[in-house]
């Protein structure tokens, strides 16, 4: 059987987040595998699944020259400009 | 998950370098994820512990499942049945977090089966009585949250995610089963003496569910250093026995221990020596229902084949099809 990787929105208005994966023949048995096993207290309103054989995920490896060229960009943050007192939390 | 497809890090001796980046990242609270590069030792302490987790806890369907048809009542029958189906779950979540770190589930249902991988000793004793039921989840769900919170924060990020959710369910396992020794114990004679039986009972095989005495524990230090261990088996036990006194004595009911007495100048409770024989014993397959269970888990899994095969078969249609 084939690995599927669970996501679930636990209310509308917000995103699905991954919670696990699980083994099924197809998408719908792992829709109902995912249901008894993911969503036994009310947890999710809407549930997705992926064969995890489908996602391509980004190297750890490569996470330094993948994620630091963001660090040194302060000034896309609010914060890196000071405002005068009397405009204060523009 | 996602960690298919990795390579196996086998062969030679592990850079120094990378070994020690890993343990400043442990040090650092940081969690390691699946395709993150860990010690090949690390990867198999881990899948020798969250492996055994996740058979105690559908070995653990057992002892219970016994009474879901003899459940006093509709309400009971039907409490049981959820926390019955919550242990499959657990299970289950375990086993997807523990293949993220490179075994299949076949390969661990085979260890399980041929009695190569171990499971909580805890199981391994009958349970003859109605009141074993309120004895299970106050004693055995109520140490196996003291082991399992602390896990909540442990380095390995599957691991920790799974026992987050473990933990939220486990509550209410606790609870029914003091909620049944609660009516049991505010009942007549006869139950009274049901529960007192069932806590006689369960009490010592409770306590040892921690494990061998820090002594004499001879994976400890590493995997404390991993942070896949947070507490000790002593200090753990020792909290289990702590919060535990006062609610038996709350019941009208007596922990089955001699030495057990209050001790003022530890601020803890002082209690008898545990048959450490008999622990060594059960976990060894010689106590009273290993053989029963396994035998259980075989035949679960011989009776389920068809099942497999029919949803492999279905599979190739599907794809055949398309």
């Amino acid at each position: 059987m084939k690995l599927y990787e669970i996501f679930i929105r636990a209310k509308s208005g917000l995103n699905h987040r991954h919670v696990g994966s699980l083994h099924a023949a197809d998408a719908q048995m792992a829709l109902q595998n995912a249901r008894d096993v993911y969503t036994r207290r009310e947890e999710g309103v809407s549930i997705w699944v992926v064969e995890a054989a489908h996602i391509s995920a980004s190297n750890p490896e490569q996470s330094e020259p993948w994620f630091d060229p963001a660090a040194d960009k302060i000034y896309r943050h609010p914060t890196f400009y000071p405002l005068d007192k009397e405009v204060d939390n523009m | 998950m996602y960690s298919q497809g990795l390579q196996d890090a086998k062969g030679g001796p592990e850079p120094e370098a990378l070994l020690k980046a890993f343990q400043k990242r442990i040090d650092n609270e940081e969690k390691i994820e699946p395709r993150d590069w860990m010690p090949e030792a690390y990867r198999k302490t881990l899948i020798r512990q969250m492996s055994q987790h996740a058979h105690s806890e559908i070995v653990g369907q057992l002892p219970e499942g016994n009474w879901i048809t003899r459940a006093p009542t509709l309400k009971r029958k039907m409490i049981l049945l959820a926390k019955v189906q919550d242990e499959a779950g657990h299970g289950l979540y375990i086993y997807s977090a523990t293949e993220t770190l490179g075994i299949t589930r076949e390969e661990m249902t085979r260890q399980l089966l041929s009695g190569e991988a171990k499971y909580s000793s805890i199981f391994n004793y009958p349970t003859p009585s109605w009141a074993d039921m309120g004895a299970i989840g106050w004693l055995v769900d109520g140490a196996a949250i003291m082991n399992q919170v602390p896990l909540c924060r442990a380095s390995y990020g599957p691991y920790a995610r799974s026992m987050i959710r473990i933990c939220k369910e486990e509550s209410f396992h606790q609870r029914q089963g003091y909620d049944i020794m609660t009516v049991l114990a505010r009942g007549s004679e006869a139950q009274k003496k049901m529960a007192q039986d069932a806590l006689n009972r369960t009490w010592w095989p409770a306590l040892m569910m921690f494990g061998p005495s820090d002594k004499d524990s001879k994976h400890s230090a590493q995997s404390m250093k991993w942070k896949i261990k947070r507490f000790s088996n002593d200090d753990l036990r020792q909290k289990f026995v702590d919060v535990t006194v006062p609610q038996a004595e709350h019941l009208g009911l007596t922990i089955p221990d001699e030495d057990l007495k209050w001790n003022e100048e530890t601020g803890h409770y002082d209690f008898g020596e545990i048959d450490w024989d008999e622990f060594i014993n059960v976990i060894k397959g010689n106590g009273p229902c290993n053989k029963e269970r396994l035998a259980a888990r075989q035949n679960a899994h011989d009776e389920g084949q068809w099942v497999r095969k029919a949803a492999d078969v279905y599979q190739q249609n599907q794809q055949d099809a398309a």
